[in-house]
């Protein structure tokens, strides 16, 4: 019976055959380790702000007049209102935690290099929209914080020569960020932006599943048709979309159950975590939430101290770096570009650490680390030593990128295994 | 497909790549200027939509402020486009002081564009006494604080008032210009305005011939 209602639907849509394609008998490396779960987490809250949202989105006023009360009244008054914000104002932060820790892997393991180039730029697109949704999502509680945040960053187009007056006005709709502002923040971070999350989302692992995924050793599993025994050949059973292409080496699991069932154990640890900052801090000490985003916007009083929410801080460091206003604007752009561009700045041709030269791993992690103290310094209050150690920061962030170009072009690496180990 | 078709080449008759002669290929790109002129078209509504509206115009219109009551050395803020303007009442002394730290400024004559023709001058205003700025830092667009009796100078030795801007550290003095070694790359804003009578003031316009 049901399996003639499978094979009625299989008739008339591939229902079976995409699965199988794309999540069953799919081949993954047998080594994906830890770092290999931020795909999945990220998906997992991916899916939970979209249905968060659309719950929020029930009960909040897109209006100046009524924005703010509209926040309270679903923190207060609409049963859950208050776990289904929380749900979404923490999985913000957490999304960017994961998208983080998920590009850092990339860079370790040299998961952008040939042939997965665009594989990564799919992905820079994703982090690019995800910004975008979340500074305007940030906007939505009319709070000082999203109003004074919102003047700073729609100000960013005024650096641009000859339009940048005009055009801020344009963003804006108004001649200051104004209800109107509000109002097309809104529809974008609930309709549009999500839309293009979305297909973004859709193209990224499509690429992915072109090109196979990467893994620690930075091994290639599927090898030229024929060029390998039967008995290096992997015994499970894998969709014939990569086996009538490729040879698929002894080194790789099926996705189900081997790779989803570990994806499963880390979404568990993590919704401990995620939950226990849903409940009990879910302003995280004022990085998720910023106090004075409690008070109503009021275009009249700056707040002391005006910083973006921590995972934009970074960039605001090296924005504030620069004593120059378009400067700044531009060093914060090319900040971003020279991670879109890291495919073609890294010339080497190993991909994971493990086998690059020492230098390459210090640099790496010198980067991360550089990355972490610039977002310190642009989340917390101007001092004139952090101006001093931010301008550092920015040279060791672009210097990262120099450096890698430079050696990569020679690099003393190790020899790569031919099969992966272990 | 080949044998129903009319116009057969037969260079490409294996293929599915539309036939090429000359009306084909004239007709193909007329109707794509014509296709992209209408996307153009259809484009205009889309992005026209997001100038600020006839009701946001209308609340950007000109505001008339009486400055009868405005004590020495007292500060109004009233708003105009939403915007804060300031309005000080500024004290002789103060005038006086303005000339001193024109070393330390980076724009102390005014020669960017940031205040009408009136007020190109050492006071940044049509009448020395009454300063009128839009107060939004021209960083990024925060409000800074009024620092008088001596707390300004906390931020620049020997100025005791003056503007500083909490976002970013941005400094102005009592003419809105802008001290060196900040962010804000200019001075504060001088709205358009004129005096109807000594006692009012419109903010958003500038009288007819005022130089």
């Amino acid at each position: 019976m049901f399996k003639n209602l499978l094979d009625w639907i299989e008739y008339r849509i591939p229902m079976m055959r995409v699965a199988n394609m794309h999540a069953i008998q799919y081949p993954a490396p047998k080594n994906m380790n830890f770092w290999y779960i931020f795909g999945f987490l990220a998906t997992i809250v991916l899916i939970n702000q979209i249905v968060t949202g659309v719950w929020l989105t029930m009960n909040f006023v897109p209006s100046s007049e009524g924005a703010f009360a509209s926040v309270e009244y679903i923190m207060r008054d609409v049963p859950y209102g208050d776990i289904l914000r929380y749900m979404h104002s923490t999985g913000a932060s957490a999304f960017f935690i994961v998208v983080y820790l998920h590009m850092f892997r990339g860079m370790m393991y040299g998961s952008y290099q040939k042939p997965r180039e665009l594989l990564w730029l799919f992905g820079m697109f994703i982090y690019l929209a995800l910004m975008a949704e979340a500074f305007m999502g940030y906007v939505l509680p009319w709070g000082q914080m999203s109003y004074w945040g919102a003047q700073v960053i729609v100000s960013l187009f005024s650096a641009i020569p000859i339009i940048g007056p005009d055009l801020v006005e344009w963003i804006q709709g108004d001649y200051v960020i104004s209800g109107a502002t509000l109002n097309r923040f809104f529809a974008l971070h609930v309709i549009a932006l999500p839309l293009v999350i979305v297909i973004l989302v859709f193209l990224h692992i499509v690429a992915l599943h072109e090109v196979g995924s990467n893994n620690p050793d930075g091994v290639e599993v599927k090898r030229k048709k024929g060029s390998l025994t039967e008995e290096q050949k992997t015994k499970f059973k894998m969709h014939e979309y990569y086996t009538s292409k490729y040879d698929i080496i002894d080194d790789v699991v099926p996705f189900f159950p081997h790779i989803v069932l570990k994806d499963l154990v880390a979404f568990a640890a993590f919704l401990f975590i995620f939950c226990y900052i849903m409940f009990f801090a879910p302003g995280m000490g004022g990085y998720f939430l910023e106090h004075p985003n409690f008070e109503i916007a009021n275009p009249l009083k700056t707040p002391e101290h005006i910083f973006p929410v921590w995972y934009f801080t970074p960039f605001y460091a090296i924005l504030k770096a620069v004593p120059d206003k378009l400067g700044g604007v531009i060093a914060m752009f090319a900040a971003i570009i020279a991670l879109f561009l890291l495919p073609w700045i890294d010339r080497g041709k190993v991909k994971s650490w493990r086998y690059r030269c020492g230098f390459h791993r210090w640099n790496l992690l010198i980067f991360a680390a550089v990355f972490i103290f610039l977002g310190y310094l642009g989340g917390t209050p101007q001092e004139n030593w952090k101006i001093i150690a931010s301008r550092i920061g920015t040279i060791m962030y672009f210097g990262f990128f120099l450096l890698l170009f430079i050696y990569s072009r020679n690099e003393n690496t190790k020899p790569v295994p031919e099969r992966i180990t272990k | 497909m080949s044998n129903v078709s009319v116009d057969t080449n037969d260079s490409s008759v294996n293929d599915n790549q539309p036939q090429d002669n000359p009306r084909r290929r004239f007709l193909t790109v007329a109707t794509s200027v014509v296709g992209a002129a209408g996307v153009v078209g259809v484009a205009v509504p889309f992005i026209g939509s997001w100038s600020p509206s006839e009701r946001a115009k209308a609340a950007g219109a000109d505001v008339q402020i009486d400055i009868s009551k405005i004590q020495p050395g007292q500060m109004i803020r009233v708003i105009w486009r939403s915007k804060p303007v300031w309005v000080v009442r500024r004290t002789p002394e103060l005038l006086a002081s303005l000339a001193k730290h024109e070393d330390s400024l980076k724009d102390p004559n005014s020669e960017q564009e940031q205040q009408p023709a009136f007020a190109k001058n050492r006071y940044r205003s049509l009448k020395e006494e009454y300063l009128i700025l839009v107060g939004i830092c021209t960083h990024l667009g925060c409000s800074p604080q009024h620092l008088a009796n001596g707390a300004f100078e906390e931020y620049v030795e020997g100025v005791d008032e003056g503007f500083f801007c909490p976002c970013h550290g941005s400094k102005f003095d009592m003419a809105g210009r802008v001290f060196d070694g900040v962010p804000a790359p200019l001075n504060l804003v001088v709205p358009p305005y004129q005096f109807v009578d000594d006692n009012t003031v419109i903010i958003g316009s500038e009288a007819e011939g005022a130089a």
